[in-house]
């Protein structure tokens, strides 16, 4: 059953290698109607040419989480509340901030879901791309639009030198899409965290900005976090997935066993809810009820509501991390049985 | 571009003759211009006579308009009621308000920006607080009110500067008169910068801008506020010939011999060559000032394209 893919990836992961560390993270948004809390409690990891993809539905609190890490959280309201995040040996939290600064952009950036508003209405592309090495690098002006030419070649945007002068609006979504990711290499970080890279383009270009960007982090050896809801995108790029779900991880695993074996009724529900071409006709399957409120998350396992299999256990105990091999775990009372199935 | 810049110039003809027209007929409704010459004198009823046949005024209303814009356009703007050429009369006054009118905006630019930038990036603090408080009072009390207050207080006692300009109105003594008169303006101009600068903190590409590992400075000078300055400067823009025309209270408080003091002058006078001639002239200032901030706005705003 195994292939030599998934061997490799069993593989314990070398302390070495380990990129970014994330541990125990918490995070809450303080707002007039009461604490949100956003993220209560992640743990992931990411290593050097590593892809983890973060699963989960909108308020799952997988950007949070990303932002966090990047350091651009908006606080207030956010705030880190506990636990560490630890990139390249160091505590990020525990920076100054002038130091935290010089990390962003440096060594990881971050690539937005929305490349039009994300991208500065009113500066060139060649002037937003050039930035990163006037800034960083204290390069000359002139130096830095060679240079943010070259990007634009390196993500094969055509006629880049004629272009490089262009505003954001004047480029196709694709485009944008490549200039934020030309954007983010542009110092060639260690670790690359990208907010649904692909969900505002049409299918044929979401396909072919994922390649590039796998591609550049191949050539780079980056890490990678790619946060998602597209189950189909992560199967192609990702080595890893963790699901979120109300601030939790709730299933851990290699990518390609996760498609065969949910070990946690969420993740299940999220695999059953994707079309598939042999069940058409058939009513597509959704997972019952709403994600949950972040200020009133229910007692015991969030999930509780909305899952199929629930138990009184699971409205009073909150279910830990279960380890379910060496590689994987699943923060469900019951993951045998749901793995069994 | 200049195809639309030419379009703008042409849509000005329309305008310039229903602005004239407009108030060649109000100064001709304010009343007997020759009894107003007289003062409270009655007039020798063929004297009277004679002056009106002398300027025209015996004609009825649109020929006289038409003699008006006829002249005009040979570059005579009639007499004044005290015998000089209109044209001299703007030639000495123009300049006079135009520093009073710069030194204004240029307050209005740094004090107004400045604190709108402050207020906006710390909205809820107490200088955020304070800040709008003061706008909120500079607003809602009358200008003449303000303006012989600080006269009273800054020039009068504590000795700071002039309480009266003199004729030549050198720069320094239009310091204190350009504060009062861009008071309101500048207490709009900080809450207008305030508000756009709060709306744009949480734009998506000002978090890229941080994210991007940007000193603060930079994200806040080159990302933020370019873009939160677009409406701030349409703002200032059409202010410029609102405030040479708003000049009139001002000019008053610190008797400055400007356009607000000619066209006093000459409203009280009924002369209707003074007060259309000058009128005319802030039209277009303001037309032109408006065209002006249009052609800025495409600079600051690529999405903004005319054709």
């Amino acid at each position: 059953m195994t292939s030599l893919i998934t061997q490799v990836e069993q593989d314990p992961p070398d302390p070495q290698g380990v990129l970014l560390d994330v541990r125990n993270l918490h995070v809450e948004f303080r707002t007039r109607d009461g604490v949100a809390k956003a993220v209560n409690g992640v743990d992931y990891t990411v290593s050097a040419g590593e892809t983890l993809a973060v699963l989960g539905e909108s308020g799952s609190g997988k950007s949070v989480t990303a932002q966090a890490i990047m350091g651009i959280l908006d606080s207030p309201p956010g705030f880190v509340t506990q636990g560490e995040i630890v990139f390249q040996g160091q505590d990020l939290l525990t920076m100054g901030k002038e130091d935290r600064r010089r990390v962003r952009g440096e060594r990881m950036a971050m690539i937005f879901q929305d490349a039009l508003s994300s991208l500065n209405p009113v500066l060139s592309v060649g002037e937003q791309l050039g930035e990163m090495f006037t800034v960083h690098r204290g390069m000359s002006r002139k130096d830095a639009k060679v240079k943010a030419i070259e990007l634009m070649e390196r993500v094969r945007i055509p006629a880049a030198k004629q272009r490089v002068g262009d505003f954001p609006h004047q480029f196709s979504g694709g485009m944008r899409q490549r200039i934020m990711i030309a954007m983010a290499m542009a110092l060639e970080p260690d670790l690359i965290i990208a907010d649904e890279p692909t969900t505002a383009l049409d299918v044929t270009v979401q396909a072919q900005v994922m390649e590039l960007l796998a591609e550049l982090q191949r050539e780079l050896h980056m890490g990678l976090i790619l946060i998602t809801h597209d189950l189909g995108v992560v199967a192609d790029v990702a080595d890893k997935i963790a699901v979120m779900y109300a601030g939790r991880i709730v299933e851990t695993s290699p990518v390609h066993e996760i498609y065969r074996k949910p070990a946690h009724p969420y993740t299940k529900g999220l695999l059953r809810s994707i079309p598939r071409l042999d069940q058409k006709g058939q009513e597509l399957y959704a997972i019952k009820g709403l994600p949950p409120n972040l200020l009133h998350i229910p007692a015991g396992c969030a999930f509780n509501p909305r899952c199929p299999m629930a138990q009184d256990i699971c409205r009073t105990d909150v279910p830990p991390l279960y380890e379910v091999s060496e590689t994987r775990a699943s923060a469900c009372h019951f993951w045998t049985e749901t793995i069994g199935e | 571009m200049g195809r639309y810049v030419i379009r703008r110039l042409l849509q000005m003809i329309p305008v310039f003759i229903g602005a004239t027209f407009l108030i060649f007929v109000m100064v001709y409704a304010l009343g007997d211009p020759v009894a107003a010459f007289f003062g409270d004198r009655a007039p020798d009823p063929a004297t009277a006579a004679q002056i009106r046949h002398q300027y025209g005024l015996d004609k009825p209303l649109w020929h006289q308009y038409l003699d008006y814009m006829g002249n005009i356009f040979t570059g005579d703007f009639g007499t004044a009621f005290n015998g000089q050429p209109v044209t001299e009369l703007m030639k000495s006054a123009f300049p006079v308000t135009l520093r009073l009118t710069l030194v204004a905006i240029f307050f209005e630019i740094v004090i107004g920006i400045t604190f709108g930038v402050i207020t906006g990036m710390r909205r809820g603090r107490p200088i955020d607080t304070s800040v709008l408080l003061m706008t909120l009072v500079v607003i809602s009390i009358p200008v003449f009110v303000l303006g012989y207050v600080l006269q009273y207080v800054i020039a009068v006692q504590w000795g700071i500067g002039e309480p009266s300009v003199s004729p030549e109105a050198p720069l320094n003594e239009l310091i204190l008169p350009g504060i009062v008169l861009a008071l309101v303006s500048l207490a709009y101009v900080t809450r207008l910068t305030r508000t756009s600068i709060a709306e744009n903190t949480r734009a998506d590409y000002v978090r890229t801008a941080v994210a991007k590992g940007l000193p603060r400075r930079r994200v806040i000078l080159r990302h933020l506020l370019r873009n939160s300055l677009i409406p701030v400067i349409t703002f200032i823009g059409t202010d410029i010939g609102g405030l040479m025309g708003g000049a009139i209270v001002t000019e008053r408080i610190f008797n400055i011999q400007g356009v607000g003091y000619q066209l006093y002058q000459g409203i009280l006078r009924h002369n209707s060559a003074t007060v259309v001639g000058f009128v005319t002239i802030l039209v277009i200032v303001f037309l032109l000032a408006n065209l002006l901030v249009d052609l800025l706005y495409a600079v600051l705003d690529p999405r903004i394209r005319y054709a």
